[in-house]
């Protein structure tokens, strides 16, 4: 073989290794949730109904961290499903439902119990609009749903942990559970990729609350993807 | 062993010996018109644009002092490249007539060249460091974090406080001057000296808010205070810029530098919009405690249910 | 004592066999040759089987802990499997044989030399063998943090789209650091010092052969440690391991705060034998104004290799105790302090700087006599300033905390030290220059890299004075001026002293000759990307982007997508290398010439392969090894039998009449 030859062949082979290696690191070793489509699900300009349950913990079915919180999605054919990047439409109006099954507590920020973003500042919790919820009173806030850079933020009040009937390990189908019901509706901007998360420390057994499952991208976290 | 050193050992060369051109005049001259030349393009032509730019004193003082640290440095680089490069084309071995090195003691060491070498760099460097000293305390620690008990403070009589607080992933802002409300937005009026109160609720993170030049890590229980005063209204971005986990590169907004009456009409009304809000903060404070643990199932295991009175930014126990 | 005399006293000594040192194993039982011996599979052996037990007993220990239970991730399994994984590694290679043999009374067994390739698999005392072993370690460690950097330049192409989500973002720039970081530290002390260091004083061996050996396999055993973290899920602080982020990370971060441990005892132990080696096993009349200007730089690495370390060591235990105890060293509602780790990280991260700044500096001020042929200009002072970068190092620490709200009325005193550390590191360009200076510049391909280490670490060197300046530092601090500064100073200068290095020494080393053509085209492929890559990362900080961000301004991104592109390439240049080094050792080998480069040094001086035992007498060293271009230079070494290492720039007559030259005024005592 050539001088030429033997060289593209070290080339070569280097190349497809080192390309192995990246793959294998990116796409085995730190996978990354799907991004459900919400885009095509009606008509172009139609509102988009998104619906998501928080619970306490993701259980066996959804990968290897049973024990964490997370959020779950329902998909345009139904099913719930485990991914927190969401692809819709721009210059949209998005009606959220938020089945809250997790129970709550005090926010380390009050500023978090202020709704803010939403048409008219105001979310829907159980059928009453609330603007303001006071953390430290009743159940506590059990999550919230944040946009930092949109200026969002939803305060998602917590269900009394006593309840006989908490849900308490995804998904929670049973109409029995017991379960605040937020909706608050926003407009979507112009296209790009707006992460989203959570701001009570709710990673148990992380310093801070904040590890875990607050710092995985698929849990507590995730991508708004507003495509044009 | 007899080692060859590649140069010819039997004939001498025989070229009649010429008059070695001054080579130390040579680079000078093309050193100082390069260097006279480039600092001269530099100052008029990139100067004025040498971030941070100039709307706050802070930013203001601080593009000076990169554009002087700039002018000295120019000539210095040059210096050393305009040498090498000088070197290379006059003394490499394969141009003709390239004169033979000569070893021996004299090209070993050069008192006056060593001595030189070093009282210059020492004077150029402690130069520095007193130039920079008495910026850092003229002008207040130029917009750097500067601890819970500065020592260099603005000599303006009035000082608009702003609590900036970090938490995973988000700056907020308390204005302590008007009921201490806490608002996502950064808005400061213009024409005032301000100190930003950097703290934080969680990890460390640092507060960079580029227009204004002002930088201050954010720790837990630390009251770091950076002081700038602004100068001209316009859109300020803020970043974080301590690695503080996931959503790091997603950590900023952007603020605003208002007229005093925008701004005192903004903070009014914020602070009436917002006063349900304020009522279930906490009072105001230069620092405060959070919790270590997050929501119940902690991290530590003396504190499995947290949130007791006095180790929560905003919290009391919940009433069940 | 007269040079006379010292060789009448030399003659007397009756020197053994050239006999390898011991190494372990267990005299009292039959040899077991082959497969059955220890070697990197045996290593791997042990590895695995002690990570399962150290799984399981870390599990068995710490599964009923609340915050396991709750979070799901068992840091006390991850530490003990890791722990015990290394001790297994090392127990598999043959590591603790000797002292095991000591401990139940019996006489270890003798090893003798092997010529096998398969040595450069097993634990050896050959300090040649480690050498080459280090050499194909640090490269795999630098092309592991090399993909990874390219992985980062992918997504950092688009300021708002992304290829990988944040938390993948951040586990690639950690692994990404704290690969090369570790890399770094070793890059040179451990495959050119280990194998130069005792061939340029004159010795025959390094002062602790076995802790030699240790340091490698330690090291390899960091390499797998840190990358063992991808496996959980990365980790999120950075090379810097900043606490509490720290403490508040996952498991991955175990691999962290383990890997520096295993690194840091690596980095103790290499530096340890090596320092000791040239303070004690120079040749007769290596003085310390005679050693080579490449072993100053190594000793005064070693310095601080042995002394700023242990604070690494220390801290990433507390940072280990704080996950698996919950003791709370760097948490402060517990009684800890978050400023805690930053001082001590620092405090052992400011001499790191230097230990990957020094051995760059003496390898370049090594080679531009060689390639100049004239004597190094202000040996004294180049030393004075190796020296002194070091001790200063020590003092500066705190200039990476300026805005950290630590100690600021400091903030002045540590401006001070920080610039004037500028003072001994312009030695070297006083050095440098000065041997320039009507010298006869041969552009050889390691020539070239020495010359871009001075263009680049000019570069990295003015900028780190901005960084220096408190009130610059506002603008700069933390952005992306910083990640250019220290790429310049690190890889412009570390990285291209090195591999300026290896295309000189390698012909010495393995006896084959690089290719010249590729190796240019190698150094001007690299020398053009890399400053394409990270120019442009001065403007990209300036305008305000932090470092380790996944999402940028908008404004960002032509420089990004050009820093990008152009970091594509300098990868690719590597490869160039790759191909030179693969084609040239191994498939069509060209035997190289006894000495290529006409170099006065003492390592060029043996034969190649270079025996064993390096010298078959010890020699008697006249003078330095710079006379280069010198009328009547006096003699190098005395290699015995009157063979002398000359200039030969007298006639070399006078060496046949005369063939021991008496050298008038030759000291010959240490």
């Amino acid at each position: 073989m050539s001088f030429g030859g033997r060289l593209s062949v070290v080339i070569g082979l280097f190349v497809v290794a080192a390309g192995f290696a990246v793959w294998a690191v990116v796409g085995f070793m730190l996978p990354q949730p799907a991004t459900v489509d919400f885009t095509s699900a009606q008509p172009a300009g139609a509102p988009v109904d998104l619906t998501v349950q928080t619970v306490g913990s993701i259980g066996t079915g959804f990968g290897d961290h049973p024990t964490w919180v997370s959020y779950l999605v329902k998909n345009p054919q139904g099913q719930w499903v485990h991914t927190t990047a969401w692809k819709v439409p721009a210059h949209t109006r998005i009606n959220l439902t938020i089945e809250q099954f997790d129970s709550g507590s005090p926010l380390r920020n009050q500023q978090w119990g202020r709704v803010q973003g939403t048409l008219g500042n105001v979310e829907i919790l159980n059928g009453r609009p609330v603007s303001v919820y006071d953390s430290n009173s009743g159940n506590g806030v059990g999550h919230t749903f944040s946009i930092p850079t949109l200026g969002i933020n939803i305060p998602l009040v917590g269900v009394n942990p006593n309840a006989s009937n908490v849900c308490s390990q995804a998904p929670c189908s049973s109409p029995s559970s017991v379960r605040n019901i937020i909706r608050a509706s926003f407009v979507t901007p112009g296209p790009g990729d707006y992460p989203w998360q959570c701001f009570v420390p709710c990673g148990l057994g992380f310093l801070y609350g904040n590890g875990g499952p607050m710092s995985t991208v698929g849990y507590m976290g995730g991508f708004l993807d507003v495509v044009s | 062993m007899t080692i060859d050193t590649g140069q010819p050992t039997s004939q001498e060369v025989t070229e009649p010996a010429q008059e070695e051109p001054r080579h130390i005049w040579r680079m000078v001259a093309i050193w100082a018109v390069l260097a006279v030349v480039l600092d001269l393009l530099f100052y008029f032509l990139v100067g004025p644009h040498v971030p941070p730019g100039d709307m706050t004193s802070a930013a203001s003082e601080n593009q000076d002092d990169f554009t002087i640290l700039f002018l000295i440095a120019l000539p210095v680089m040059i210096g050393v490249w305009v040498y090498m490069a000088y070197s290379i084309v006059i003394w490499r071995a394969s141009r003709k007539g390239a004169p033979e090195p000569v070893g021996g003691p004299q090209a070993r060491s050069n008192l006056g060249v060593q001595v030189g070498w070093i009282v210059t760099t020492t004077v150029i460097v402690l130069g520095l460091f007193v130039f920079g000293t008495v910026e850092l305390v003229v002008n207040a620690g130029s917009g750097g974090g500067e601890g819970p008990n500065p020592i260099w403070t603005p000599t303006s009589a009035s000082v608009l406080p702003v609590q900036v607080i970090a938490q995973q992933w988000k700056f907020t802002y308390r204005y302590p001057t008007f009921g201490g409300f806490e608002s996502q937005q950064l808005v400061i009026p213009n024409g005032t000296t301000i100190a930003f109160h950097v703290t934080s609720l969680d990890v460390t993170h640092d507060f960079w808010a580029y227009q204004l030049s002002i930088k201050a890590d954010a720790n837990p229980q630390i009251d770091n205070v950076a002081y700038t005063t602004t100068r001209q209204a316009g859109s300020v971005t803020v970043r974080c810029d301590e690695l503080c986990g996931l959503w790091h590169g997603a950590m900023f907004n952007y603020g605003s530098v208002v007229s005093k009456t925008a701004f005192n009409i903004w903070a009014k009304a914020t602070e009436r919009a917002t006063a349900a809000n304020t009522k279930l903060l906490p009072p105001f404070a230069w620092t405060y405690v959070p919790d270590a643990n997050g929501a119940d199932g902690g991290y530590y295991p003396d504190n499995v249910d947290p949130y007791s009175n006095s180790e929560v930014y905003g919290a009391t126990p919940a009433k069940s | 004592m007269t040079l006379a005399a010292e060789r009448e006293a030399e003659s007397e000594v009756v020197y053994p066999d050239p006999t390898p040192p011991v190494l372990g194993g267990f005299q009292g039982l039959p040899a077991r040759p082959g497969w059955f011996s220890q070697h990197l599979g045996t290593a791997v052996i042990g590895a695995v089987l002690g990570y399962l037990l150290g799984h399981w007993l870390g599990n068995v220990v710490g599964s009923g802990y609340t915050n396991v239970s709750n979070s799901g991730s068992n840091s006390i399994a991850v530490t003990g499997g890791l722990l015990v994984a290394v001790a297994g590694w090392l127990l598999g290679i043959g590591a603790v044989n000797y002292p095991l043999a000591k401990l139940v009374g019996m006489e270890p067994r003798p090893e003798y030399e092997s010529t096998s390739w398969t040595r450069y698999l097993r634990y050896t005392a050959d300090h040649k063998v480690v050498g080459l072993q280090y050499v194909i370690g640090v490269l795999g460690f630098f092309f592991t943090g090399g993909l990874l950097a390219m992985a980062i330049r992918t997504e950092l192409l688009s300021p708002t789209s992304h290829v990988f989500g944040p938390g993948t973002y951040i586990a690639i720039v950690s692994e990404h650091g704290t690969v090369m970081m570790m890399m770094a530290t070793s890059v040179v002390v451990g495959p050119l010092g280990n194998w130069l260091v005792p061939l340029m004083i004159g010795a025959r061996r390094t002062a602790f052969p076995r802790v030699e050996a240790f340091s490698f396999w330690i090291f390899t055993a960091g390499y797998f440690v840190i990358l063992s973290a991808l496996f959980y899920g990365g980790f999120p602080t950075g090379w810097t391991g900043y606490a509490p982020l720290q403490t508040q990370a996952g498991v991955g971060m175990m691999s962290y705060l383990v890997g520096f441990a295993v690194i840091g005892l690596g980095m103790m132990a290499a530096g340890f034998n090596l320092a000791v080696t040239i303070i004690n096993y120079r040749a007769p009349g290596m003085t310390w104004s005679r050693i080579p200007i490449f072993v100053w730089s190594i000793l005064a690495t070693c310095a601080l290799l042995t002394l700023a370390t242990p604070t690494l060591v220390a801290a990433g235990l507390f940072g280990i105790l704080d996950h698996t105890a919950q003791t709370a060293f760097y948490v402060t509602e517990h009684g800890g302090s978050s400023f805690l780790w930053q001082n001590l990280f620092w405090f052992f991260g400011h001499p790191e700087v230097y230990i990957m700044a020094l051995p760059g500096f003496g390898i370049v001020a090594e080679l531009l006599p060689v390639f100049c042929r004239k004597p190094l200009f202000a040996y004294k002072v180049a030393a004075a300033g190796m020296v002194g970068v070091a001790l200063l190092s020590f003092f500066v620490w705190q200039h990476h905390l300026f805005q950290s709200g630590i100690n600021p009325d400091m903030r002045p005193l540590f401006m001070l030290t920080t610039e004037l550390i500028s003072i001994p590191t312009g030695f070297i360009y006083l050095v440098g220059l000065g041997t320039l200076y009507k010298a006869k510049i041969r552009l050889e391909v390691p020539m070239l890299f020495c010359l871009a280490v001075f263009f680049n670490f000019l570069i990295g060197g003015v900028t780190g004075v901005f960084l220096s300046d408190v009130p610059v530092n506002v603008t700069v601090h933390g952005s992306f001026f910083v990640l250019a500064h220290f790429h310049y100073t690190i890889m412009g200068g570390l990285i291209f002293a090195f591999f300026g290095g290896l295309y000189y020494w390698l012909p010495k080393m393995t006896g084959k000759t690089m290719n010249k053509q590729l190796g240019k085209a190698h150094f001007w492929t690299m020398f053009i990307f890399f400053n394409m890559t990270f120019f442009p990362m001065f403007l990209i900080g300036l305008l305000g982007q932090p470092r380790r961000v996944f999402e940028y301004a908008q404004n960002l991104q032509a420089l990004n997508d050009f820093a990008s592109v152009s970091a594509f390439l300098l990868g690719a240049s590597f490869l160039i290398f790759i191909a030179n080094f693969v084609w040239s050792i191994f498939i069509k080998p060209t035997p190289a010439p006894a000495n290529p480069w006409n170099s006065l040094g003492l390592e060029w001086q043996t034969p190649t392969p270079v025996p064993y035992y390096n010298f078959e007498r010890i020699p008697v060293v006249l003078s330095d090894p710079y006379h280069y271009s010198e009328e009547n230079a006096p003699a190098v070494a005395d290699l015995g039998e009157g063979e002398l290492v000359t200039t030969g720039a007298s006639s070399p007559a006078s060496v046949a009449e005369n063939p021991r030259p008496p050298a008038p005024g030759v000291e010959t005592t240490r």
